[in-house]
């Protein structure tokens, strides 16, 4: 976040309680969950959420690269987290950086506390995420895709995991901040659910906020959480149930 | 997790009479607790305070006294008996390691061949990208995986080509008591071998290897809906006029084959030239 002149500062809010792009701080902005389009992979979904594109994959379990990653008693997870350079108006320099390594890391430890890895000794379950097009929320966008693309791949796990970015604008608490609202907002926590038990498997902040405004953030990012499940569900649901097709038709 | 396996699809896969479970078990989806009364968690679940839930994706299948869960997705998971296809990854001293889908690579043991094998000298027998048929033997808990290539119709696979859907689809590729096989060698002349590992693997002349592997596609785009075996015959049959290729054409081809192919695969020296007089005009890729 460079330094920005105050007059730059964009109306976050306005005086009917209205965000930037019409929503009202509880809302999330539309979200489309497809499961299944590579063939290639054992798993995959694609997630548009806002002008978020991202792409998931997942491959395994299968064996260990590099090998001494191997544990003897349960699956390794590897994800891997990267920003397509054409995903942002400035080209994002390809390849890791601290950002997407951490993302990755946050990731795939969210995953293992999901993921019943003691099936599968010795194996690794690798996830690939790529940001297609990005307008913050990646992570979260990127995570729920991968959740749905483990469940499509067959891996068994507590529960799908949704997950939502809860910030602060113009002093007031927002769910599912945008471009704008990162960039110019007070604060920015994502979270992920398992809805199964209840319990929060990723959790960042950047910025601040009051104890009281950190509970309510994780009151609101809980229900959107909750919303986003069910948009996985059906996701899978989709692609699963047979369409009640007679023999007839061809 | 792991008990309760005996009930699957690879049974019904092999001719009996259950009915197909889409008509009559419930999608349910990682996290969805389950009807359970008095049941025991099977495979697909986990228990968590007396509750039982689904922890892949799948069909729900009660099985006194287990309730479980059939995937639908995922890779290969390996039976003790499954006859698979599998391709060479790694030659070592005294075994190869195979890549059958599964999880991990599977050691074929040279003792386990029907060749003549010294230490040292796998490689003269099969090489990295080779393809063999063989049956799993053992498994332990660790993940690791026994394979023989002794049994009936089991070793190299020599020619042809492989085609994978999804292990969980094999049982419709074979169909009730290996109908549905029978309709593609039938239709097309290709021999086919299905490995229980999603593997299919396709010989014969270049047209009839194209139509069965379209057959192939049908079959795991729709695997789930009813009267598959009639749409994969009448899309065979009407493919089968432009290269002069109806149940006569068949006929007269499976002649070249050694023996009438079902479940078992072929295996051995078969014949590995598609039959110069069936080449159609057709693409030469393939």
């Amino acid at each position: 976040m460079g330094s920005v002149g105050a007059k730059d500062v964009p109306v976050l809010l306005s005086p009917e309680g209205l965000r930037i792009d019409g929503r009202r701080l509880d809302e999330l902005r539309p979200i489309r969950i497809e499961a299944g389009p590579l063939h290639q992979a054992d798993g995959s979904a694609y997630v548009e959420w806002g002008a978020n594109k991202v792409m998931a994959a997942v491959y395994g379990p299968r064996e260990v690269h590099p090998r001494h990653l191997q544990q003897n008693n349960k699956a390794v997870i590897q994800c891997k987290y990267n920003m397509a350079a054409f995903s942002v108006d400035e080209r994002k320099r390809p390849g890791l950086d601290r950002r997407s390594q951490e993302i990755s890391k946050v990731i795939a430890e969210a995953f293992e506390s999901v993921v019943f890895a003691e099936e599968f000794p010795r194996t690794s379950i690798d996830v690939y995420i790529e940001v297609l097009q990005a307008n913050a929320g990646t992570r979260c966008a990127g995570l729920v895709a991968a959740s749905v693309a483990l469940a499509d791949a067959g891996i068994p796990m507590v529960d799908l995991v949704p997950a939502v970015a809860v910030g602060k604008i113009s002093g007031q608490i927002a769910l599912d901040l945008k471009k704008e609202e990162d960039n110019f907002g007070e604060a920015d926590l994502p979270m992920a659910l398992v809805p199964q038990s209840g319990r929060l498997v990723l959790l960042q902040m950047e910025g601040h906020m009051t104890p009281d405004e950190l509970s309510k953030a994780l009151d609101l990012g809980v229900e959107g959480c909750k919303a986003i499940y069910a948009k996985m569900k059906q996701a899978l649901r989709d692609r699963y149930t047979v369409d009640p097709l007679p023999a007839e038709a061809a | 997790m792991s008990q309760g396996q005996r009930t699957d699809h690879r049974r019904r896969g092999r001719g009996d009479s259950s009915p197909h479970p889409s008509r009559d078990r419930v999608l349910v989806l990682p996290g969805e607790e389950l009807p359970s009364q008095g049941l025991k968690p099977g495979t697909g679940t986990y228990r968590v305070g007396g509750k039982v839930y689904s922890s892949i994706l799948g069909l729900l299948s009660p099985q006194p006294p287990f309730v479980q869960v059939i995937p639908l997705s995922g890779r290969y998971i390996p039976k003790p008996n499954d006859v698979v296809i599998g391709t060479v990854t790694d030659c070592q001293g005294t075994f190869w390691l195979l890549d059958i889908g599964a999880p991990r690579w599977a050691p074929l043991h040279m003792t386990g061949t029907p060749w003549d094998v010294e230490i040292g000298e796998t490689e003269k027998f099969l090489h990295v990208r080779d393809s063999v048929v063989v049956r799993v033997e053992n498994l332990d808990p660790t993940g690791r995986i026994g394979v023989t290539m002794l049994g009936d119709g089991l070793g190299k696979l020599e020619g042809g080509t492989i085609v994978t859907v999804s292990p969980a689809r094999i049982p419709r590729v074979v169909g009730r008591g290996g109908s549905m096989v029978e309709t593609i060698t039938r239709l097309t002349g290709a021999q086919v071998a299905v490995g229980q590992n999603g593997r299919v693997w396709i010989n014969g002349s270049p047209d009839a290897i194209l139509r069965a592997s379209e057959a192939l596609r049908l079959i795991e785009e729709q695997g789930q809906r009813r009267g598959l075996t009639e749409r994969v015959e009448s899309y065979l049959v009407s493919t089968s006029t432009s290269t002069d290729r109806g149940p006569e054409a068949a006929a007269r081809e499976s002649a070249h084959r050694d023996a009438p192919v079902t479940r078992v695969p072929p295996v051995g020296p078969a014949d590995e030239r598609p039959d110069p007089e069936a080449l159609g005009p057709g693409p030469d890729e393939y």
